[in-house]
């Protein structure tokens, strides 16, 4: 029940979030972060329980006919994840109070915000698949709207489109692999999935199963070939960017991966395609972060490359790389937070996020700069960092991959050498380089927003000083998920003198030897230009452009804007439908039998709607062809009334009345009939008008031969006075039987009326233009 | 454009329309009539005052936005529908009142749905053409 409350209570402070920014405005982002502190407090009290083996877990029935129930239950690998996102958010939410201060919007910053931290909360905890797909798109569609917060900018509505493109089409490709994998493994609840284990694999749908899901995973956590939107989404506001797209939705694919990685990983394919994207996109992230020049994109690229090696961990699926994984995951999160948040606060002071233009900053900006110096040191594998402890640790792991050891290890040292040269760029540079070029005066940065900056760059020394706090129980016990086996993680700061530390230092050495010669590689540029000319971010403005461009020619081969072509699609699709079902029907047609039984009024009545059909197509005048209509509608209404249908009749009466009406108010102002259409357009509209009136012949006499329901009028005869009290049939049956159907049909009649109206009353001197415009158009196409 | 025929003809032609579409409405549950052909000829009696005296004169004669109707209808339709939920019956289950009126006989939810489409249909008449005629 608790657990329920956990994900719910973000949406529903998400809601309240405006109203609490209008009372207490300066204060907003403590009072909303008491939620996420709470919650805090509340998963690291689960912490203990959950390794000892106690399952926390609610379900209700959703939709039981097809398996699919609102569940949530916490395991190792969902606890990490929803401290991490509490967490951050708590520091996240206070830190944006202060950034974002001044903003007109803020109230509903916070709306999003929150709503994307539960969203987030109900992805990791949920049970059921198709319950996680749900906060899955949720997390899509908040970060849709974050990334577009400012969106009066058209960089930011782009960029946002992009991302929610991407991760949609992804999410869409999720759906049916979680479906699938439903069919195939007999359940949708993770849960019940896992004790499963790998059964699954010798399924014929194993391998659809798996690239519809890595296609869900790879296009949420930014893997090669769909990194592009990541850099993209730094539009958003830098708590956003530090929050969404670094710290936890990005890393939702990576927690799919974990989370199946029970069911699905181990596989041969598992391991091509996983350590396969992961290791690219690790390589080109590191690489295209070096010539960046703005702090943000800097530490978007080497957050892709971090999601590629937690990829790549993943991928190779030993028991070392889980633990590196887990680790990585955590270690990153600390330091690359700080880093986006003393981005956010050096943007804030100083009006920049060049980083040939900033330099300077420690004398006035002390604090954070030492908030960033140790998350650099940290990202760079420095001791006595986390980042470093976890260095160690993914070298070990990668040196120990079941395949291609080598070839694994090369790459993780060659990213890793960049990455040193990004956490100098980035946490070294704009505090302690001599020159400097500011638009701003920089001041230091209000304590809200250095809170998240020293509180996270901390804890990335403090669990390097003493990792054990970290390794039991909040590691294992993610591990544990993972490798679906108790598994203990034991982690020292001092591992001794190994390969895997001389690779440590051959990494720093070379890393730093490379941060000095920064200049020579910032003039490589041309080179990552190339990359981001040719690279996906093009295909996808192709895809794009492409999809417009076929949308705009189907819609100008449909939509033609020809009346008495719409009118001819129209009867030829219904003559040809209904005809040829009523062919291959069988059923035979009934006789045109009775004719003697005809009395003379009906012939007279029959003649004269015969003769209203031939005027109203052969006169010239408009006013003629309308009173020659309604004499055919009058007819039509005789035979009702002859035919003891008087409600029918007089129903029939009044609308022939209201539409001469309406014809003489429109006649009225249109000129007299010119002859458009040459002699053969005539000929074949007369065919067509006469294929319509033959297949009407047709149906009346089809319908003769089908054997009347005497128990429907018989009931409704009988029925009427009894049950509805009233004598009158029809009504009785439109008003109270069928009541449900006329509620529907007259909500139908006034949509149109209001359809009618505005055609009519929104016409605007635009609309005349591009009519014209059409209409030119069609002439050059006709000739 | 005035007519000197047309305008008395209405004169006495729109009140006996409006009677008549009421007395349509009410005595359809047992004889030939209801709310959609009562609406319709308040459409053609209104259609007529338009053509004799004008629009914005019919307009005013109306006393309301003939879009506004729409709803109106819609609202009591749906809301004829929502007396029996209130009584734990399902939605729309037909409920009459005991003792019979004076002139409106039966009193009950099928009636007040009847006086729902009436309206609508009325609102939605009267919008096209209102916004026709003004063109």
């Amino acid at each position: 029940m608790s657990l329920l409350a956990s994900v719910l209570s973000g949406f529903l402070l998400a809601l309240l979030a405006p109203i609490v920014v209008r009372l207490a405005r300066e204060r907003a982002g403590w009072l909303l972060a008491l939620l996420p502190a709470g919650l805090t407090v509340y998963f690291i009290r689960l912490l203990e329980p959950v390794a000892a083996g106690q399952t926390v877990a609610v379900s209700y029935p959703w939709v039981p006919s097809m398996g699919v129930s609102f569940s949530f239950y916490v395991d190792g690998l969902s606890l990490l994840f929803a401290l991490l996102i509490c967490g951050i958010g708590t520091l996240v939410v206070i830190y944006a109070g202060s950034y974002l201060y001044k903003h007109p919007h803020l109230g509903r910053f916070y709306l999003y915000l929150l709503s994307f931290m539960a969203s987030m909360l109900g992805l990791v905890l949920a049970d059921n698949g198709l319950t996680m797909f749900v906060f899955w798109e949720l997390t899509s569609l908040t970060s849709f709207l974050l990334i577009g917060f400012e969106h009066e900018r058209e960089s930011a509505r782009a960029a946002a489109l992009q991302a929610l493109l991407v991760t949609g089409a992804g999410g869409l490709a999720l759906l049916a692999g979680l479906v699938l994998l439903g069919q195939a493994g007999g359940s949708q609840e993770f849960s019940a999935l896992l004790r499963g284990g790998r059964a699954v694999q010798n399924h014929p749908l194993y391998l659809p199963i798996l690239l519809l899901v890595l296609a869900g995973a790879f296009t949420k956590s930014a893997q090669f070939p769909f990194h592009f939107w990541l850099p993209g989404a730094m539009e958003a506001p830098t708590p956003v960017s530090a929050y969404l797209h670094s710290a936890t939705m990005v890393k939702a694919g990576v927690y799919l991966l974990a989370r199946l990685s029970p069911v699905l990983g181990g596989s041969e394919v598992w391991h091509y395609l996983v350590t396969g994207a992961g290791t690219a996109t690790m390589l080109l992230g590191a690489l295209i972060a070096l010539w960046q020049t703005d702090l943000k994109r800097l530490l978007a690229y080497s957050t892709v490359s971090t999601l590629g090696a937690l990829t790549l961990l993943l991928g190779l699926d030993t028991v070392l790389s889980v633990k590196a994984a887990t680790l990585f995951l955590l270690a990153h999160t600390l330091y690359k937070g700080a880093l986006f948040l003393v981005a956010g606060a050096v943007d804030h002071e100083t009006g920049t996020r060049d980083v040939t233009r900033l330099g300077n900053l420690s004398r006035t900006m002390p604090v954070t700069a030492v908030a960033a110096g140790l998350a650099a040191l940290s990202m760079a594998g420095l001791p006595p960092m986390l980042g470093f402890i976890n260095k160690e640790l993914l070298y070990e792991a990668k040196l120990h991959a079941p395949h291609a050891a080598l070839w694994v290890t090369g790459a993780g040292v060659l990213a890793s050498i960049f990455l040193v040269v990004v956490a100098g760029t980035v946490g070294l540079a704009p505090f302690f380089r001599r020159r400097a070029d500011l638009p701003k005066k920089p001041h230091e940065a209000p304590p809200e927003m250095l809170l998240g900056p020293v509180v996270l760059s901390g804890m990335s020394l403090f669990c390097g000083l003493f990792p054990e706090t970290v390794a039991n129980p909040l590691l294992s016990g993610a591990v544990s998920a993972v490798r679906a086996e108790a598994t203990m993680v034991k982690l020292k700061l001092w591992p001794g003198i190994n390969p895997v530390f001389a690779l440590s230092v051959a990494t720093l050495v070379t890393g730093a030897g490379l941060y000095a010669a920064q200049g020579t590689v910032r003039r490589a540029g041309v080179l990552g230009n190339a990359v981001g000319r040719f690279g996906p971010q093009r295909w996808y403005a192709w895809l794009l452009a492409g999809l417009n461009g076929l949308a705009s020619a189907q819609t100008r081969l449909l939509q033609h804007g020809y009346l008495r072509l719409y009118l001819m699609t129209i009867i030829l699709t219904t003559v040809g439908l209904v005809g040829s079902a009523l062919l291959l029907s069988g059923d035979g047609i009934g006789p045109m039998g009775g004719i003697a039984d005809v009395r003379f009024h009906e012939w007279v009545i029959a003649g004269l709607i015969l003769l209203g059909a031939l005027m109203a197509v052969t006169t010239s005048s408009r006013l003629a062809a309308a009173a020659a209509l309604s004499v055919i509608g009058y007819g039509v209404a005789f035979i009702y009334m002859l035919f003891s249908a008087p409600d029918l009749a007089m129903t029939q009466f009044a609308v022939e009345t209201l539409t001469v009406i309406l014809f003489v108010l429109v006649v009225y102002r249109l000129p007299r009939f010119a002859a458009l259409s040459s002699r053969r357009a005539r000929i074949r509209d007369a065919g067509v008008a006469l294929l319509a009136g033959g297949l009407m012949t047709m149906l009346v006499l089809a319908a003769t031969v089908v054997p009347r329901e005497p128990h429907l009028a018989a009931f409704f005869a009988q029925n009427s006075w009894l049950l509805a009290k009233g004598r009158n049939v029809v009504n009785v049956i439109l008003v109270d039987f069928r009541s449900l159907d006329t509620l529907g049909e007259i909500t139908v009649l006034g949509v149109a009326a209001i359809g009618v109206y505005a055609l009519l009353r929104l016409r605007s001197d635009d609309h005349f233009e591009s009519d014209r415009h059409l209409k030119e158009k069609g002439e050059e196409c006709s000739r | 454009m005035f007519s000197l025929i047309l305008s008395t003809a209405v004169r006495y032609l729109f009140p006996l329309m409006l009677l008549f579409s009421v007395f349509l409405l009410l005595r359809g549950h047992n004889e030939p009539g209801g709310g959609f052909v009562g609406g319709l000829v308040v459409a053609a009696a209104f259609s007529f005052y338009a053509i004799a005296f004008g629009v914005p004169a019919a307009r005013r004669t109306l006393g309301i936005d003939p879009r506004a109707l729409i709803g109106i209808g819609l609202l009591v339709a749906i809301a004829s529908g929502l007396v029996s939920v209130f009584l734990g019956l399902p939605f729309m289950t037909g409920l009459w009142a005991e003792p019979t009126l004076p002139v409106l006989g039966k009193v009950g939810t099928p009636l007040l749905f009847d006086v729902g489409v009436y309206l609508t249909v009325i609102g939605m008449m009267l919008t096209i053409l209102f916004t026709l005629a003004e063109e």
